[in-house]
């Protein structure tokens, strides 16, 4: 179910490397416990994000719930898309939803992060 | 309630769970928020037929010669006129004007009546009564909730598929009327009554029958939808909730219920506080908004003018079916006429809002 070739963290984030930069967002696990996901506010480009730090908010039809970054960096790209279409959250999450790219500070970072089969057992354990 | 209590189940409880179902707490209850997505279930009730469990709320009978009278002295409508086979929208008001609760009180024959409080509500409404209940032997009070189901059927399709089910022809069952008729093979108290701004009923039935009910209903085309389609569709169309929109802080002249409050009768426990809070005005009003700018207003946030707060977001979100984020809040007199710009406080900022008039949705009536 989750991508073999993506990394995660406990906070239901997902990163894929693209040479040093990352791509971030939220795994289906989580957009599936938000439900319909009608807004996401995420950080300006060129802002820096921290590593399992708060990075933005999400939004479903009934609460609000914070996203945090799965890895530090200088946000160098933002999912334009999502500002008139977050539903691409819930119908796309490891594509077409994604969020941010990152250029990543600080690779050792990423040895923090879950594999696909960690992350799936977390989510056994959750659900 | 403590919130260790095991949740109490409704007798659809197992209906949900096949049905995935996603469970929340709610008023010591299990009860489901959704079952997939809450947005296409607000879009079944707008557009076909969505079935809603409210088997949680209150279900509470008053029999006796002293009925009318008790309830009389407690409800802000005139009970007294009432005729059985009618529902009123009604607010339970504390001796400051303060509403206990909001609930539809059906008169079921010239002694009988039946009270539906908010699920959270009904002990406090209990409560309420039992003081200002002169003597034991006029009316007898009986909390049915545990034994009697609720299901609401409702949308532009329901009346079609409760007919359909129903032994006699229900076509003159009004709006705020309400009759027992055989439905799927069992008798049933139907009432022409919702809490969505859709036509429909509101079902009543033993328990044991109710997940046959709804698998019908469900045949015929129905949605199953939960407690979270519920407050969007609730909120469009103007209805307010207690507990967020209304509680014994307010007045129901404060939450614009001028209309269902006759505090002009002799015996009512709350004439003499509603009489004075209606004849010298009030000073702050429930208002309804849009936002203007890119924004969800939530339940706490501050409405602002400038640096100053001048009122809360008592409900607030999105609504699928206008594609705007709306919302509800109590502001001063000055700033609750419709046109006037507002600022809710997202996360630190400002984000711009226009006051409008209420209901955000009502349904069209030709179709």
């Amino acid at each position: 179910m989750n991508p073999e070739d993506l990394k995660y963290s406990e906070e239901h984030e997902w990163l894929r490397m693209e040479g040093d930069n990352a791509v971030i967002g939220i795994t289906h696990f989580a957009q599936d416990s938000l439900g319909d996901v009608v807004f996401v506010e995420l950080p300006e480009v060129g802002s820096d994000v921290e590593q399992f730090q708060k990075m933005g908010e999400i939004e479903s039809v009934k609460a609000v719930s914070d996203l945090y970054s799965p890895v530090g960096g200088r946000v160098i790209e933002v999912n334009e898309s999502l500002v008139d279409s977050p539903e691409l959250v819930n119908d796309s999450p490891y594509e077409d939803g994604w969020m941010l790219r990152v250029a990543v500070a600080d690779s050792s970072e990423i040895e923090r992060l879950m594999s696909a089969s960690e992350y799936d057992a977390l989510i056994e354990s959750q659900s | 309630m403590s919130e260790e209590q095991t949740p109490r189940r409704t007798p659809l409880y197992d209906t949900h769970a096949r049905l995935n179902a996603r469970f929340v707490p709610f008023a010591g209850w299990d009860m489901p928020v959704r079952y997939d997505s809450i947005i296409r279930e607000v879009e079944a009730v707008r557009t076909n037929a969505g079935l809603f469990d409210v088997s949680h709320m209150g279900r509470v009978e008053f029999e006796g010669p002293g009925a009318a009278s008790l309830l009389d002295s407690v409800l802000s409508v005139n009970v007294r006129a009432m005729r059985p086979g009618r529902a009123h929208y009604n607010v339970i008001c504390d001796r400051s004007g303060g509403v206990i609760d909001d609930c539809i009180v059906y008169r079921l024959a010239d002694r009988r009546f039946l009270l539906i409080p908010n699920a959270s509500n009904t002990d406090a409404v209990l409560d309420w009564i039992e003081s200002l209940r002169p003597n034991h032997e006029d009316t007898s009070i009986t909390n049915v909730t545990p034994d009697i189901a609720m299901i609401a059927c409702q949308g532009p399709n329901a009346r079609d598929m409760v007919a359909q089910l129903a032994e006699s022809d229900i076509s003159r069952i009004r709006p705020f009327r309400a009759r027992t008729v055989t439905v799927n093979g069992v008798e049933a108290f139907l009432a022409r009554t919702g809490y969505t701004g859709e036509d429909g009923f509101e079902i009543m039935l033993p328990g044991e029958s109710a997940p046959a009910m709804w698998e019908s209903l469900m045949e015929l085309g129905a949605s199953a939808c939960g407690l979270g389609a519920r407050d969007v569709l609730r909120l469009e169309a103007g209805l307010l909730l207690h507990g967020n929109d209304m509680d014994t802080s307010v007045n129901p002249y404060e939450a614009a219920l001028d209309r269902f409050v006759d505090p002009d009768r002799d015996g009512y426990a709350a004439g003499d506080a509603l009489r004075a809070i209606r004849d010298a005005g009030v000073s702050r009003k429930i208002a309804a908004f849009t936002m203007v700018e890119r924004g969800i207003a939530r339940p706490g946030y501050s409405i602002m003018d400038g640096e100053e707060r001048v009122g809360q977001v008592t409900s607030g979100g999105p609504s699928p079916t206008l594609d705007t984020n709306i919302g509800l809040g109590y502001v001063p007199i000055a700033y609750s006429e419709p046109g006037t710009r507002i600022a809710v406080e997202i996360r630190g900022r400002p984000v711009q809002a226009e006051i409008t008039t209420l209901p955000f949705y009502r349904r069209s009536r030709s179709a």
